[in-house]
């Protein structure tokens, strides 16, 4: 069974038809790239997939089950994890409490356990607490646990963004053009943590990505969507080669 | 022990007051300024849940309180009051013990359902639409009340004062000055314990990123609900303990004014902190007795302080820290679960 199936996945706003017969088939453990112009509609296929709008024809299959109608802390809960185009961390609270907070879906304790700290209160909450501290220090982000992320360097907050993602312990990530506004050092940085997190947990990871560096050095599948429709879908080598793909990009090449 | 020593400072300070004003050191003017710092307290520490932690603005928290006044008051008249309505009291005198707490937990649970009218719509509507939406809720509350005439309509309700009384009758000690302290140790402790677990930091999660908290798996419908009941209730709690240290209440004192008095009280505190809007709701008690003298022109001097204080510190007296983030060295004295 594969992890994610989109079948026919059509999203109309309007007039507009930003995602148009979208299909895909994840499965266990893969790394794939999702590329395209700008305006291509690529964000808006992970916002369908997080639940964040529905769709308007098609279905999604996560785990062989339809998510249609499921809100979005329904969707990470049943294991899809996201990271965002433009960086939305807690900035107000330290990084150790925003991985925390990730984990609402498992807290495993009422109200009222909450209000009487109960046993279960503080058994739950060690977990928690041992989980965000397990990531951090296997991130490399122990030293700034008790920081602000708005007084982190950018790089930092991206790292942060996904050891987030990665703390609600999902079977799929989506990184949404993960290395926007990044320089040069911290794009290495970042193919060296997204290959290890892909190495070390059991998960399947799909990203959005401009900067052909990245989709090139990690991903072994690439899709490329236009103006909503699929364009093309291989392997590195073969997009590359595509000549639809090139069209896409830099456009016809007769004036 | 050292861990301990704010905890015991706190319940002594509340055996001494409440000795103090057994044996008449405090005369009753300074017992009713010192309770209604502890409603005061109460409201604003709640209030500061949704207009601090979760950074909505809700103008309407006065009319939880009449609820909650009007709920509470209804009970303890309806079992230990005569009462032209509701008849010669139900109950004996030695149980207004029970009776009045139960009272006024009645009070806080119609004040939390009545927060379902701003709850249910916050899921959808934020910021100004839902400012609205609790200054609409305030009026409903405040006009009902005032068009119910078996409950005295505009001229209010009375017979509370029987409460206190049957307590009295059996123990001749400071009963409503206790409960008050008890009620608003409660109310702190109870939001304590609330915003500093993980299940409780899903408020300021949406209130610093709505979208972000959904994604990453906080129920924020759950979590409104939990913060608009939870903040109209303990107001809920406030209005009953008022109600039964006036031994009256009428509508026009849960009005617009009484809200912008409380949120005025947050404000000055700091948003998001619970022990500065504790602070601020002690210092504004004594402010408004202090300025007395004013007379009707107090209202003209401490709406000035606010601009003061929104032009020279927008953040509050303490910002969103509290205390103990400020003097690091309290932390030794307290151990907190």
């Amino acid at each position: 069974m594969s992890l994610l199936e989109i079948k026919g996945l059509t999203r109309r706003f309007g007039g507009l038809i930003a995602v148009n017969d979208f299909n895909i088939e994840l499965g266990e453990h893969e790394l794939v790239a999702l590329i395209g112009p700008n305006g291509a509609g690529k964000t808006t296929v992970f916002n369908l997939i997080s639940g964040f709008y529905q769709p308007s024809e098609g279905s999604i299959r996560l785990k062989g089950q339809d998510t249609k109608g499921l809100r979005p802390h329904q969707v990470t809960a049943a294991g899809v994890a996201r990271t965002f185009q433009g960086i939305r961390l807690w900035g107000e609270m330290h990084v150790l409490d925003n991985i925390r907070i990730a984990q609402h879906y498992r807290l495993g304790y009422s109200l009222m356990d909450c209000f009487l700290r109960t046993k279960n209160y503080a058994l739950r909450e060690k977990a928690i607490d041992t989980i965000a501290w397990e990531l951090l220090e296997a991130m490399g982000l122990k030293d700034c646990a008790y920081e602000l992320p708005r007084n982190l360097p950018y790089g930092v907050q991206r790292r942060v963004e996904i050891a987030r993602a990665m703390s609600v312990k999902p079977s799929l990530l989506l990184l949404d053009e993960p290395a926007a506004g990044l320089n040069s050092s911290d794009v290495e940085g970042l193919i060296t943590l997204v290959r290890w997190i892909y190495d070390n947990f059991p998960v399947t990871i799909w990203m959005i990505e401009h900067q052909m560096k990245v989709v090139m050095s990690l991903c072994s599948r690439i899709k490329v969507v236009d103006f909503g429709s699929t364009i093309a879908d291989g392997t590195p080598e073969e997009i590359q080669k595509n000549p639809t793909v090139i069209k896409a990009y830099l456009g016809d090449d007769t004036i | 022990m050292q861990k301990h020593t704010v905890t015991i400072a706190v319940f002594a300070g509340m055996a001494l007051l409440t000795v103090l004003a057994q044996f008449g050191v405090l005369d009753r003017y300074y017992i009713s300024v010192l309770m209604f710092m502890g409603v005061n307290v109460i409201l604003a520490t709640s209030l500061n849940l949704v207009n601090g932690y979760m950074g909505e603005f809700s103008c309407g928290h006065g009319g939880f309180m009449c609820v909650g006044a009007y709920v509470s008051s209804l009970c303890t008249v309806l079992m230990f009051s005569k009462n032209a309505i509701l008849g010669a009291p139900l109950l004996p005198p030695y149980l207004t013990f029970i009776g009045f707490p139960l009272a006024l937990l009645a009070g806080a649970g119609a004040a939390a359902v009545a927060g379902l009218v701003v709850a249910i719509p916050s899921f959808k509507t934020r910021g100004d639409y839902l400012a609205i939406i609790t200054l609409a809720a305030n009026y409903i509350v405040i006009s009902a009340i005032n068009n119910m005439e078996i409950i005295g309509g505009p001229r209010g309700f009375m017979g509370m004062s029987a409460t206190e009384v049957g307590m009295k009758s059996v123990v001749d000690i400071p009963w409503v000055l206790m409960f008050t302290m008890l009620g608003t140790l409660f109310s702190v402790w109870l939001l304590r314990r609330f915003v500093s677990s993980t299940l409780g930091k899903g408020v300021p999660a949406i209130c610093q990123d709505e979208i972000a908290a959904e994604i990453m798996s906080v129920d924020t419908n759950r979590m409104k609900l939990i913060a608009f009941m939870l903040s109209s209730g303990l107001a809920g709690l406030a209005g009953g303990l008022y109600a039964h240290i006036l031994g009256y209440v009428n509508p026009q004192s849960f009005d617009i004014m009484r809200s912008t008095e409380i949120m005025v009280m947050v404000y000055l505190g700091g948003m998001g902190s619970l022990s500065g809007t504790a602070l601020a709701a002690v210092l504004f008690t004594v402010l408004m007795e202090a300025l007395r003298f004013l007379d009707v022109w107090k209202w003209v001097v401490i709406p000035l302080l606010l601009i003061l204080l929104m032009q020279f510190r927008p953040e509050g007296l303490m910002g969103n820290k509290e205390l103990a983030d400020l003097f690091p060295k309290l932390r030794k004295y307290y151990s907190f679960k």
